[in-house]
């Protein structure tokens, strides 16, 4: 088995999900037959073939430095949960 | 074990804010302050739907930054999402560059007590900079974005330098790197340029050394330093005792000029970078890097030589003079107009730069404009003011401003080298201080200092003081 439980529970963690122990198993089944169905690409021969980060041939799209108008105050905040002073209120988060 | 000699190892991680107009990903002004939450769009606040769209200026100024500082410039290139929570990060992650920064292999040559030392520059990388966090006292944090989505290029060094005054000297060749190419103002009070260090001793054989410790919150080169001293000290104490570091981070305290932890890093951070889907490649090809190299200014260092060769001045005075790139450019206008490098130079280096430090003032704040320090330079040239009065005039001019030309004459300083009119104040001087003539030809040269003062006195400081020595010797020989 490619994927262990342990992957599972890290992954979990880093994105901050809880599960129960019998989804992490069913997790780590589903995730291992993914895994699993992808490894068949280790049979092709990459020897000579660069990386593909995107599969558009395209490269360099860039935008002129410009400024243009940002949003009212009032929009920016519209899905804010909580505002206070014109800012984004969240639960404390220290590091 | 307490006999044991420890070298200090140094690494640098700087962030910059690059000094685009806009945003790295979104039309939105980069301009500090603002009202908060003024500066934002759908696409710095990581709305669903939105896609980020690069801006090449942000890019250019991380290529040139590489080029300034010896670097390799990637031939390919690519953005990578860093994965984190933090409420100052809107998407919960930050493109940034993982695995092919747009710079590497670059170094840079600073001055140390023992002369040239070489730091290496590990990479460049270009990232979006993230929101700021207020945390208000009901125990919620306040989050404002308009820094959200600013370019930063983040450079990171090898643990090239082995004490606090390297590393400082570094910071100051960096800051003054990047504001001579102008990508970056380095305001470090606004965050624009922020610096951690990592640090950690090793014996000098090599056997024991101390786990690295990264700093942050360090908010001023000063506060840089002192923390690598204060590290410094801690990581001996403890191997000596026997002990070890942790590896760790930990904060500054500016207030207790000391370090206090703040997380250990016992696991490497995983952040899960991918490549950035949204955002496709980047080719950088010869013709673009040499049209970037174009444009690059003279350099510190490559300005400084000129500055030797060019104007006859020494050295100490060029690196001072070319130390940022304001400073060197007002230098090079006064000299236009003097006609004198190391005349301007002296100027510049005592009176100026003096004055500046006592009050605490940018050359960007005087009260007198580079062609009117020149008008009275150019009157201490021409031997109109001799170097008392001309000291005068310059205190009018930075404490008040004004024409040169109007103080010399509101003030009555116009040098008099009429020899006639000098010849007169050295006799009556003569006659009123017999003892110290007798002095002086008693084999007392300090009478003849003491004469001239007087002479320079009675003259309202407004006689020209070589023709004064020449009249006073010739008076005191024919005695």
């Amino acid at each position: 088995m490619a994927i262990t439980i342990k992957d599972v529970e890290h992954v979990a963690k880093l994105a901050r999900l809880e599960f129960e122990e019998n989804e992490i198993l069913a997790f780590t089944e589903k995730l291992d037959a993914i895994v699993g169905y992808v490894e068949m690409l280790n049979a092709v021969d990459v020897e000579n073939v660069d990386p593909t980060y995107h599969v558009l041939p395209v490269k360099n799209r860039f935008r002129e430095d410009e400024i243009q108008a940002s949003l009212e105050r009032d929009a920016v905040l519209t899905n804010a949960p909580d505002r206070r002073g014109g800012c984004f209120r969240v639960p404390r988060v220290v590091e | 074990m307490s006999e044991m000699k420890f070298k200090t190892l140094v690494g640098l991680e700087i962030h910059a804010e690059l000094a685009t107009a806009s945003k790295m990903f979104c039309g939105c002004t980069t301009t500090y302050g603002g009202d908060v939450n003024t500066h934002c769009c759908p696409i710095c606040l990581g709305l669903p739907g939105t896609l980020p769209v690069v801006n090449k200026r942000a890019i250019e100024f991380a290529i040139q930054t590489g080029l300034a500082f010896n670097a390799k410039i990637a031939k390919k290139s690519k953005m990578d999402r860093k994965n984190y929570f933090y409420p100052d990060l809107v998407k919960a992650f930050q493109i940034s560059q993982y695995d092919m920064p747009l710079c590497e292999h670059g170094h840079v040559d600073i001055e140390t007590a023992s002369g040239k030392k070489r730091i290496g520059i590990e990479r460049i990388h270009i990232e979006e900079d993230t929101g700021k966090s207020l945390h208000a006292e009901d125990g919620s944090s306040l989050l404002d974005y308009n820094r959200c989505g600013v370019p930063l290029i983040e450079i990171v060094t090898l643990p090239d330098m082995s004490s606090a005054e390297e590393a400082g000297a570094f910071l100051e060749l960096l800051k003054s790197t990047l504001e001579y190419i102008e990508v970056s103002d380095c305001k470090m009070e606004q965050g624009s340029l922020r610096c951690d260090v990592n640090v950690n001793v090793v014996s000098e054989d090599g056997t024991v050394k101390s786990n690295i410790a990264e700093i942050k919150n360090l908010n001023s080169f000063k506060a840089a330093m002192k923390a690598i001293e204060f590290e410094t000290k801690r990581h001996i104490e403890l191997l000596e005792r026997g002990e070890n570091t942790l590896k760790e981070t930990r904060r500054w305290d500016d207030a207790k000029n000391e370090t206090f932890h703040m997380r250990t890093k016992e696991f490497v951070q995983d952040y899960r970078y991918f490549p950035e889907p949204d955002i496709v490649d980047f080719e950088i090809d010869a013709d673009w890097i040499e049209r970037l190299e174009l444009e690059l200014p003279e350099l510190p260092e490559a300005r400084k030589h000129r500055f030797i060769s060019a104007y006859g001045i020494p050295e100490y005075d060029a690196g001072v003079l070319t130390s940022t790139r304001q400073m060197a450019d007002y230098f090079e206008t006064l000299v236009n107009s003097v006609g004198d490098g190391k005349l301007a130079s002296n100027w510049i280096m005592t009176e100026l730069m003096r004055r500046l430090k006592d009050e605490g003032l940018e050359l960007g704040a005087l009260r007198f404009t580079v062609e009117q320090f020149a008008e009275l330079i150019a009157m201490v040239k021409d031997g109109t003011l001799n170097q008392n009065a001309a000291k005068k005039v310059f205190r009018r001019l930075f404490e008040e401003g004004g024409e040169p030309k109007a103080i010399v004459e509101a003030e009555g300083l116009v040098q008099t080298s009429d020899t006639g009119l000098i010849k007169d104040t050295v006799d009556s001087v003569l006659s009123a201080n017999p003892q110290s003539v007798e002095d002086y030809k008693n084999g007392k040269d300090r009478a003849f200092g003491f004469l001239v003062g007087q002479v320079m006195k009675a003259s309202k400081g407004k006689a020209n003081p070589q023709v004064v020595n020449e009249l006073l010797a010739e008076a005191l020989k024919n005695l």
